[in-house]
């Protein structure tokens, strides 16, 4: 069984918008969709690492702010004619506040 | 380490190369081009509706600046490159940039030919290749003089035709009987030369021209029997020549043009050639088409999959609006050879196909061109045309009883007839695309499949077929739509806004039928403009659909940090400003002071969290936001004016720091910047503004719609003010029109082109009344705009933005 862990509450991230969590070695970033989704996945753009964090929140997608891609945040792959993927991490909400898959993180940041 | 591929040209021939080449393996070369011209990859093709004044140059650009950087291409642009030293596998420019190179392309194109007349270097001799030669022509003809066009065929014509719509008086020297000899039979060059003389072109064919006449600019063209024409303009549309001199002194094997094998290679084995400035098996080439093949088997053997390069038949469709003509193959008599012909006097009707063995070797089609791609079809097939030849002639509408239908000859091509002779698109590859990809313009057809995207001439095909496969549902007249999620456009939405009180995002998106639950990246920025300039004190501002500048009041830079750019008003500062911004730098090891094109200081390379401390301090010393990020007013530059210049007639520091001071925090459709000159000499650079004023002893000239970014424009004058007064106020009411007319992103030049300057002149300059209300409703909305964005922030608005939601130190994830 894995084990989660909490970071924070839902309404602690704007609705279409996202906020950072420090992880040491690991750019990580949690968003919330209009419709109250929440996805984590890695704040690096596979295309010259923007910060997906400070992108335009559309549907279950993100726009990178500095070129445009736009990647779908269920499965970290970009849309369209671009071809590139972000890493996507388990997130969960309980009671309203989030929570994220401790096992991964720990294995991913000391990848 | 990645191969370094280096390009010397940046024509339509690599750049087709390098598209196929990305299209499979973007990250297998670095590349790097080279280029004379001082400009990205454009459809040279396209030159001529540029210069009869039907499209602009940007709407020509195939590759922006943003491919480039998309691509990581480093493009030396304006850059000709003068040696290739095989030895070290170098080449050099002429302004000192080398580089060296794994894999060579040389792709430098044709020179047009000059002939070797008397007086061909005069001033005022011009050729027909680049956008140079366009703008050269433009220039001249604007002083409506007359120009002399030598050489009769399609670049000539084209010419002729472009500078006759630029209002000049064009004589046509031709060398030959016929018009388009090449392309043409008598008949159809006859019809052809009748339809140029009908727009007032003069022509004089089987001229020779002996010299060009003029001291140090050209005054006239004097013909081998005497006659002289009088002349401002000669331009010299005879030929062209591949472009081989640099591969020929580097010691590559050369004929007329670059030798190179089937796969692109040249004599040596890591450089290869591919464009106008090659030869195949003894062939050159003047067409794209057969440059898109080349391109793709470049791209092939680039990856390592070698193809081979097989030289066919091309069309030719001369580009001149209003008159069509069609020809394709080779029409020669011959002894074996048949022809039929068709006429249609009252028409103005031309067909000529040439038979061999039954089969369609040529085709001359002038006045009615609807059956090209059929007979060019035939024509490549080699199809046999015994069982229908009695009705061939008719086109493929009368073949097997089917009534005329405009729609039909196209309905009935096969799949793998070709649509669009430019890229080798054919029927089956659009209609495929209109179906598999829900495609519903003409736009997404050519960004999907490229069919009419090079010389326009299949557009009408694309667009039966659009109409064939979406049925009623295709709207050709259809206004291009914000974005995917809506079939409005823009001024559509703005009208709706209003009409209906739409005063959300959500509201617009519901009432409008949105087809996507939350917008896109694309639409909510612009519904959040309009909403914010349509509704001042009603609507509130929806962070998340804006861009992150905009969202957190500074620039985002490539590595995640953002600029702080603080207002210095008219570009004036103070000891006191200068020592805050030096003290933050210090205080928060800021790495980079710049000062900008702006007239201001820009601090680069700050901490997102150390944003709000770094405006307080800002803040502290009585700085606000410079607004360097936002679609809203920018800069107002201003120059010393008559405080301290000798020649200075009105105080244009002052005035643009007046400006500064009440416009500051609006927003606009796209950026604003705005600069005030106090004498003609013009220091400020006001004639290069979306707004520039320049004073005089009289007053103010108020000038607007200038552009030196990505497209460089002068200015054009609006109107003289007498007083300060007075230009305040039009300079506030103009800015107030934009805003309520623009489209999201059009800078003040496209909108006022596109709604032209009668209409912004009577609003803001003839009608008093009028330019009041636009200046009471700019000063109405500045009431709730002129808040400084740093300093709400300083005082905990938008916290979240400048903070993680959790950290975990190492500690915790160690756990
Ligand atoms: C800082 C500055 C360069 C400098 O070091 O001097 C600059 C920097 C940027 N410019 Fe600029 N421009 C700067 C003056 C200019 C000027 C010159 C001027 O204003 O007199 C121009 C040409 C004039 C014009 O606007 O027509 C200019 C034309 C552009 C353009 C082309 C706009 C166009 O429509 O053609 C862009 C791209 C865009 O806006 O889409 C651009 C975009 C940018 C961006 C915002 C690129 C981006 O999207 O991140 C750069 C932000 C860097 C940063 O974070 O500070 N910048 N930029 C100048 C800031 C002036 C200021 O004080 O605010
Ligand atoms: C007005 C006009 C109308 C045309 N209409 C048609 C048409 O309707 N249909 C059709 O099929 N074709 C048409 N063409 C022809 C077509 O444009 C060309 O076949 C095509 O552009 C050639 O592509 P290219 O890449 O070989 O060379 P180009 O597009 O000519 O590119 C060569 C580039 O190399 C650069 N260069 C040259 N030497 C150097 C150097 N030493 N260092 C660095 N850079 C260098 C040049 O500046 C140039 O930008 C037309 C051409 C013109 C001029
Ligand atoms: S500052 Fe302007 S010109 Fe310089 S790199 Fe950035 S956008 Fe380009
Ligand atoms: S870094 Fe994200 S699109 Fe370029």
């Amino acid at each position: 069984m894995s084990e989660w862990i909490e970071i924070g509450d839902l309404e602690d991230v704007p609705r279409r918008g996202a906020r950072c969590v420090g992880v040491p070695g690991l750019r990580l970033a949690v968003f919330r969709t209009q419709q109250d989704q929440v996805f984590a996945i890695e704040n690096r753009c596979p295309h010259r690492g923007g910060p997906l964090s400070e992108g335009i929140v559309h549907g279950a997608s993100v726009t990178c702010p500095l070129h445009n891609w736009a990647f779908d945040l269920e499965t970290g792959r970009a849309q369209g004619a671009d071809a590139g993927e972000v890493r996507t991490f388990a997130v969960r909400i309980v009671a309203g506040r989030i929570q994220l898959a401790l096992g991964e993180l720990m294995r991913v940041a000391a990848e | 380490m990645k191969e370094k591929l280096v390009i010397i040209g940046n024509g339509m021939a690599p750049g087709r190369m390098l598209e196929r080449l990305f299209e499979t393996d973007p990250d297998r070369y670095q590349v790097v081009i080279f280029n004379a011209e001082p400009r990205v990859n454009y459809d040279r093709i396209m030159l001529s509706p540029v210069l009869s004044g039907e499209k602009q140059f940007e709407d020509i650009i195939i590759h922006g600046d943003a491919w480039y950087i998309e691509h990581g291409i480093t493009l030396y642009k304006g850059c000709k490159v003068e040696r290739i030293d095989r030895e070290t596998r170098t080449v050099h420019s002429v302004n000192g940039i080398s580089e060296t190179y794994d894999r060579l392309v040389i792709a430098t194109g044709s020179v047009p030919f000059i002939i070797p007349v008397p007086g061909k270097d005069l001033a005022g001799v011009v050729t027909y290749r680049d956008l140079d030669d366009v703008h050269a022509m433009m220039l001249a003809a604007k002083s409506r003089g007359r120009a002399v066009v030598i050489g009769g065929g399609l670049l000539g014509l084209e010419a002729a035709a472009g500078l006759n719509d630029q209002g000049m008086d064009v004589t046509v020297v031709h060398i030959m009987p016929t018009l388009m000899e090449r392309q043409l039979d008598a008949a159809a060059g006859y019809l052809l030369a009748e339809a140029v003389k009908a727009r007032g072109i003069k022509l004089m064919t089987s001229a020779n021209t002996r010299q060009i006449v003029g001291e140090t600019r050209v005054t006239g063209v004097e013909l081998a029997d005497g006659t002289i024409l009088p002349a401002d303009m000669v331009v010299m549309a005879v030929g062209i020549r591949p472009n081989a001199a640099l591969a020929r002194d580097a010691g590559l094997a050369v004929n007329r043009g670059i030798v190179v094998d089937a796969q692109m290679r040249t004599s040596d084995p890591a450089i290869y050639a591919l464009g106008e400035c090659v030869e195949v098996e003894g062939q050159v080439f003047g067409l794209v088409a057969p440059l898109y093949d080349m391109a793709g088997i470049l791209a092939a053997g680039l990856l390592g999959e070698p193809a081979e390069f097989v030289p066919v038949a091309t069309a030719t469709r001369l580009k001149v609006t209003g008159i069509n003509l069609y020809s394709a193959g080779d029409f020669a008599e011959g002894e074996d050879r048949e022809e039929i012909v068709l006429r249609d006097a009252t028409a103005g009707v031309y067909k000529r196909l040439v038979l061999e063995h039954d089969r369609i070797v040529g085709a001359v089609l002038y006045g009615d061109t609807g059956d090209g791609a059929w007979y060019f079809d035939m024509l490549r097939k080699g199809t046999d045309t015994r069982p229908f030849r009695d009705t061939v002639i008719f086109g493929q509408a009368y073949q097997g009883g089917t009534p005329l239908d405009p729609m039909a000859a196209v309905a009935a091509l096969p799949d793998d007839a070709e649509i669009c002779g430019c890229n080798g698109v054919c029927k089956g590859k659009i209609t495929g695309a209109i179906a598999g990809k829900a495609l519903s313009s003409l736009d997404a057809v050519r960004a999907h499949t490229k069919a009419s995207a090079s010389c326009g001439s299949c557009t009408h095909l694309v667009e039966q077929l659009l109409h064939l496969t979406l049925g009623d549902r295709y709207n050709p007249a259809a206004v291009q739509p914000i974005c995917p999620c809506t079939g409005y456009g823009h001024d559509d939405v703005r009208r709706l806004i209003i009409a209906k009180a739409l005063k959300s995002i959500p509201a617009i998106m519901q009432e409008l039928e949105w087809r996507t639950s939350c917008g896109c990246a694309k639409c909510r920025p612009a519904l959040n403009y309009y909403l914010l300039a349509d509704w001042p004190g009603e609507y509130v501002d929806d962070s998340q659909s804006r861009f992150i500048n905009e969202r957190v009041h500074a620039n985002i830079q490539k590595d995640g940090t953002y600029s702080v750019v603080p207002r210095m008003w008219g570009g004036v500062t103070s000891p006191r400003e200068l020592r805050a911004i030096a003290d933050v730098a210090d205080r928060f090891a800021i790495p980079a002071i710049k000062v900008t094109g702006g007239q201001r200081i820009d601090l680069l390379g700050v901490k997102k969290q150390d944003l709000p401390a770094v405006w307080a301090d800002l803040n502290a010393a009585g700085m606000v936001s410079g607004a360097a990020y936002a679609k809203g007013l920018r800069t107002v530059k201003t120059c010393v004016g008559s405080d301290w210049c000798r020649f200075g007639t009105q105080d244009s520091t002052g005035f643009g720091i007046r400006l500064e001071r009440f416009m500051w925090g609006s927003w606009t459709p796209a950026k604003v910047k705005l600069a005030v000159s106090g004498c003609p000499r013009n220091c400020a650079e006001a004639t290069c503004k979306d707004i520039g004023v320049i004073c005089v002893e009289s007053g103010y000239d108020i000038h607007f719609a200038g552009a030196a970014g990505l497209e460089i424009r002068g200015t054009e004058l609006l109107c003289h003010a007498g007083s300060e007064d007075e230009a305040f106020e039009i300079v506030v009411a103009l800015t107030q029109l934009y805003r309520e007319q623009g489209r999201y992103l059009e800078r003040i030049y496209k909108w006022a082109k596109r709604v032209g300057t009668g209409s912004i002149r009577a609003a803001v300059v003839e009608d008093r009344e009028r330019r009041r209300h636009y200046f009471d409703r700019f000063a109405f909305s500045q009431r709730f705009a002129q808040i400084d964005p740093w300093q709400e922030r300083v005082n905990g608005r938008d916290a979240h933005e400048f903070a993680a939601l959790a950290e975990f130190g190492p500690p915790v994830a160690a756990q």
